[in-house]
């Protein structure tokens, strides 16, 4: 469904203005009804290969297919339309817009109250008390990163892609959390989901585990084979790290 | 002397689209009155020395409205008038007020209006006002509006004011002071395009002890339009006051804001809030992911931010 070839994303540097390289070259193919786990160290370049997904970054190199056709120039509403959907790992808070007109945004015409309410309750919220609350500073940081998360549920793309769903979310949201995306992996057999997360609960869900670092994909594959490497792989880096500082 | 197409503009200031049967109000047109009518509790005369009307609300009056807008569809009528509200104590009442300009000429229309509120203990008042132009004449839409708003112990003010389209020039100016245990809340919602100009100035006297103020202002700036804010908040006494600014800067039009918070009394807590940016690009972006284009976007985020 997905197909990255030769992916690489660079900045450059204003301090030197020397190339920073981001993503390096990754190749990635995501297929049609699995469930993907992303996970690696904070800065391995994660959220960056969801926004070049996304459209929001574009790539210094390669090309992304979706569904066999080229879409490294489409902008982000364009892929949005394409059955491309993405979940902010830091969600933005909107003045004067409410939950209920954003999931209804989301879901692309106006959602009838009972509906909303499904898709909140799927993240855990008590839904009668947000739909007329704005989107803005007066929720809390959990609130605005559920509310996230929901509208993505209620867009329904064929490739959803959630950064960090869990991150400052309260334990009994999360318990929610994990049954909601454990029943979209079951149900869902035509559309895929990439969670990036390091939560060891939401990789257990996963068909396929892939670890990104250092702009790279560093292993991928079933979560039995991939999970219990993940520790050590990490503690040889920091040690690698440590010799070169030795050196 | 009201016509079908003045409905239109009544509509837009006032939600007026047709004439309310069982409360007070006062339909200026072009320079006269062309409706009106006063209730048991709502009186409206008209002033003899200058042009405008005084409209008195009794003491205690429960839920009372009154609607008194103003139209203009005559190019080039100009007008300068004076309103005074005498709000007795303890009376609960919503005014709506505002003003339309069609201009389909080539002259400038332009109306100023100068209100004055004397608002009585304990009573709440609720007024509304909203500009609009309109017209494809080349003749300019001005409006002026001063509004000075004297608030005895105990009473509450709520303005509500909203110029979204069509007026070239503004020059608003808004002057408050509060006695004890008064509350002002001023909501102002403005937004220019073109080559429009906005100016608005306003000034908070809190007196009495326990006065509050709380002044939002939300305004969007397009094309080469430009805007400029005074907002002062002068605090005599144990109060609160809380000024807050946020404005949507966009193509190359220009926005000044020039606060001034004065305590002259230790117990005086005045905050001032602003924020001058273009359209945060996250929520854009946001949006996008929708499947919702830019321009598209753009409008989204601004007509919630006015809202
Ligand atoms: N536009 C940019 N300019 C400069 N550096 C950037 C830019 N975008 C990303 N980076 C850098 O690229 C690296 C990868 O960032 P990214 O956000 O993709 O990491 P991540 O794997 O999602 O991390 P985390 O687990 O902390 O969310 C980081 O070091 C980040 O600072
Ligand atoms: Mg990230």
């Amino acid at each position: 469904m997905l197909e990255l070839k030769n992916v690489s994303f660079s900045v450059s540097d204003e301090v030197n203005g020397r190339e920073l390289g981001i993503i390096d070259n990754i190749s990635l193919t995501l297929e049609e009804g699995k469930f993907y786990v992303i996970t690696g160290p904070n800065g391995g370049g994660k959220s960056t290969l969801a926004r070049l997904i996304m459209g929001i970054e574009k790539p210094t190199a390669g090309q992304i297919l979706f569904n066999d056709e080229d879409i490294t120039n489409l902008s982000v509403s364009e892929r949005a339309k394409k059955g491309i959907g993405y979940a902010f790992q830091q969600p933005p808070r909107f003045k004067g817009m409410t939950v209920r007109r954003l999931l209804s945004l989301a879901h692309g015409h106006d959602l009838p109250e009972d509906e909303c309410c499904a898709y909140l309750t799927k993240v855990g919220l008590c839904s009668m008390d947000y739909l007329n609350r704005e989107v803005d500073t007066s929720l809390s940081g959990g609130e605005v990163k559920r509310i996230e998360i929901a509208t993505l549920m209620a867009r329904e793309p064929q490739l959803a892609i959630y950064d960090e769903p869990e991150a400052g979310i309260d334990l009994w949201s999360f318990t929610m959390l994990v049954e909601s995306f454990r029943m979209e992996r079951n149900s869902n057999q035509k559309g895929s989901t990439v969670i990036i997360s390091h939560q060891e609960r939401i990789m257990q869900l996963a068909d396929e585990l892939i670890v990104v670092a250092d702009g790279k994909v560093r292993t991928r594959g079933s979560k039995d084979e991939v999970f219990p490497t993940l520790l050590g792989e990490f503690d040889r880096k920091c040690g690698l790290r440590g010799n070169e500082e030795v050196q | 002397m009201l016509e079908r197409y003045d409905f239109n503009l009544l509509d837009k200031i006032a939600d007026l689209s047709y004439l309310p049967e069982n409360t007070a109000y006062n339909i200026r047109k072009n320079g006269l009155s062309a409706e009106r009518k006063v209730t048991e509790t709502v009186d409206i005369t008209t002033k003899t020395d200058k042009p405008g009307i005084d409209i008195t609300i009794k003491p205690f009056a429960k839920d009372e409205t009154v609607h008194i807008p103003v139209i203009i569809t005559e190019s080039g009528h100009a007008e300068t008038v004076y309103n005074d509200f005498y709000i007795g104590e303890g009376a609960v009442v919503t005014i709506i007020a505002g003003c339309g300009i069609h201009n389909s000429g080539c002259d400038e229309s332009r109306h100023d209006g100068v209100h004055r509120f004397f608002i009585g203990k304990n009573a709440q008042v609720k007024y509304v006002e909203k500009h609009y132009g309109d017209g494809d004449g080349t003749g300019g839409k001005m409006m002026n509006p001063a509004t000075k708003i004297y608030m005895e112990s105990g009473s509450l003010c709520e303005m509500e004011s909203v110029q979204i389209r069509g007026i070239d020039s503004t020059k608003r100016t808004t002057d408050a002071v509060l006695a004890d245990n008064a509350r002002l809340v001023v909501t102002e919602r403005l937004m220019t395009h073109g080559e429009q100009v906005a100016e608005s100035e306003m000034t908070v006297e809190l007196n009495g002890s326990g006065a509050s103020a709380q002044i939002i202002s939300r305004s969007v700036a397009k094309d080469t339009s430009s805007q400029v804010f005074f907002p002062n908040a002068v605090g005599n006494a144990a109060c609160r006051a809380h000024i807050q600014c946020d404005s949507i800067l966009m193509d190359n039009a220009k926005i000044r804001s020039v606060p001034a918070i004065t305590a002259n009394h230790p117990d005086a807590q005045i905050v001032h809030e602003a924020a001058i940016g273009r359209i945060n690009n996250d929520q854009l972006l946001k949006l996008m992911t929708f499947g919702i284009d830019e321009q598209e976007a753009e409008n989204i985020i601004i007509e919630g931010f006015l809202k």
